[in-house]
């Protein structure tokens, strides 16, 4: 008996603190998302149920669909632009002597384990308005508009510098990750391929493509679901300088309306939206992990 | 161009590539040490010229260390605790057979990847109706949750990593399964306990959205204080101290992550490097 109960008693400490502490917050925020909080709610009233309301002006509120379609966008070309560099610096990284590899990879490292709101203190101080590396240099290159250049006021420069500060954050990672696959690509296939004749194009495309493949698919959809958890960065950059009802991105915009607004239900919906994205685009991850432990 | 001058060529490129990419972080450095006036001049100042560190001066003071003592307080419960219960819990994946545990390492994959954003504002409601609203034991409840998952699924990689023959041999010279346990597998454990210790440390310690979250501006783990610093409406931000409280959060972060990075870049992708 205690044979067949003993593995259930071991696991029961992390499943009834993960329970307490995401479980039963889950229950209510999926209750929450089908209730509505007005007023009335805020002086003690049962919140009325009103079905399928909220989820239904995720889609039609404009304000509301602007954030979602603000933050998907934002995250696809954060994505694509850390995917890119990523994968170039990992290439890079196997075409250059020992010094060159040490540097770029110390370098790497160093911003990788920076620490987010330590990054985001330097960002906000080179991109400052009056004293700023970044508005001197480009004054310098001849660039008059930029003196005194204030980057956080408009929103499409807000997004810029969003990015630039994620991208920055995300690439070592990407980096690595490439570069340990690209190691694992057999010298003597590329030498055969090279005695055949095929151009280094062509080496890149059928020989080392498909083993790094499995690796940059992973790589994308864990950078997939960290880009759309950027509450740190966009919430700092609001707070020093951006417009926080123009640069609303989903982690933010949940925040206001749940915290800032009391709507528990329209923050319940939205969060619920991001919960399931995540999961949707995790459980490919998850099997790929499973399939290699075969637990 | 020869074969060797491209070659040269790249690694040009990638030195200036490396130091475009560290300039941030040697921004901090640089900026924390300069005098407080210098840094309202029209020209940068390259490098570091006030060596005495009064830039450290100003920001050491009772508000930091009251934050230094909750962000310890609260990382250190949150290592404790969920460090424990993944130890058992991967104990019991690893080395037992039985109903439903594929599923439960399912769900512990799948809870590790959930952002903050998606469960917050029910957790802060629920943190409040408890009265644990602005409270360590709060903070430190949703950390242990943050960091439990993964430091499971690290330890259950090491757990596996033990061969069972290695116990069974020792029970078949008479020892207890459980004592068979404890001197042969777990002193093999200590550099993953150590791993997923490091791991959690940096979790907690760099956590910035919960914090926001459930905590008030009375009681601000480092990260936010260090938000604080920096505040827009303070007129005359204090750049070199602002940098200086940059570097001491940062710290003791770089020095840890440098200890344990590469398991953590294996960690999270074995699965597709084996494929």
């Amino acid at each position: 008996m205690t044979r067949k109960l003993g593995p259930y008693a071991m696991l029961l400490p992390a499943f009834a603190i993960l329970g307490v502490a995401l479980g039963y917050p889950l229950v209510r925020q999926l209750v929450m998302s089908f209730q509505e909080f007005g007023r009335a709610q805020q002086f003690g009233q049962p919140a009325p149920w009103v079905g399928l309301d909220n989820y239904r002006a995720l889609f039609t509120d404009s304000t509301m669909w602007g954030v979602v379609t603000r933050s998907l966008a934002f995250c696809a070309v954060n994505v694509v632009v850390t995917m890119l560099i990523g994968t170039a610096l990992a290439v890079l990284l196997k075409r250059v002597n020992r010094t060159a590899r040490l540097t770029l990879q110390i370098s790497m490292l160093l911003t990788w384990a920076m620490p987010v709101i330590a990054a985001m203190t330097s960002w906000q101080w080179l991109f400052d308005t009056r004293y700023g590396v970044i508005n001197w240099v480009l004054t310098k290159l001849g660039f008059e508009s930029f003196h005194h250049h204030n980057w956080l006021t408009e929103t499409w420069s807000f997004y810029f510098v969003a990015t630039v500060i994620v991208v920055w954050m995300s690439v070592p990672f990407v980096m690595f990750t490439v570069y340990a696959a690209l190691t694992q690509v057999s010298d003597d296939t590329l030498e055969a391929g090279q005695l055949d004749g095929a151009t280094a194009w062509q080496r890149f495309r059928h020989i080392v493509y498909p083993t790094i493949r499995p690796v940059l698919t992973i790589t994308m959809l864990l950078q997939i679901v960290w880009d759309l958890r950027v509450f740190a960065q966009i919430y700092y950059l609001q707070g020093v300088g951006g417009t926080p009802s123009k640069t609303h991105l989903l982690g933010t915009y949940i925040y206001t309306l749940g915290i800032g607004q009391n709507d528990y239900a329209m923050a319940s919906a939205l969060a619920m939206f991001v919960l399931v994205l995540t999961l949707v685009l995790t459980s490919y991850y998850v099997r790929s992990l499973l399939k290699e432990s075969d637990a | 161009m020869s074969r060797r001058t491209t070659g040269r060529l790249w690694s040009g490129a990638a030195i200036l590539i490396a130091l475009v990419w560290a300039f941030p972080v040697y921004w901090i450095v640089n900026s924390a040490f300069q005098p407080s006036d210098r840094l309202r001049s029209t020209d940068p100042a390259w490098f570091p010229v006030d060596l005495t560190g009064s830039g450290f001066g100003r920001v050491f003071d009772d508000e930091f260390l009251a934050s230094l003592k909750l962000s310890m307080t609260v990382t250190l419960i949150a290592i404790v605790v969920a460090g424990l219960c993944a130890f058992l819990g991967a104990v019991a994946i690893s080395r037992f057979r039985f109903r439903g545990r594929l599923q439960l390492v399912l769900v512990v994959l799948a809870i590790q990847m959930i952002p903050p954003e998606a469960l917050f504002v029910s957790q802060y409601k629920m943190l409040d109706e408890w009265g644990m609203f602005d409270t360590v034991a709060g903070l430190g409840l949703l950390y242990i949750a943050m960091i439990l998952p993964f430091t499971l699924w690290m330890l259950r990689g090491f757990v596996d990593g033990v061969p069972i023959e290695l116990e069974e041999a020792a029970m078949v010279d008479g020892c207890g399964r459980i004592r068979a346990f404890f001197t042969i597998t777990f002193p093999l454990l200590a550099p993953g306990l150590v791993a997923s210790s490091v791991y959690g440390f940096l979790q907690a310690w760099n956590e910035f959205t919960l914090a926001v979250v459930v905590m008030s501006p009375d009681n601000r783990t480092l990260p936010l204080w260090l938000r604080g610093l920096s505040d827009v409406s303070n007129d005359a931000i204090d750049w070199p101290g602002v940098m200086a409280g940059a570097t001491l959060v940062a710290v003791p972060v770089i020095v840890f992550f440098m200890a344990i990075q590469s398991r953590m870049t294996s960690g999270l992708v074995s699965g597709a490097v084996k494929g």
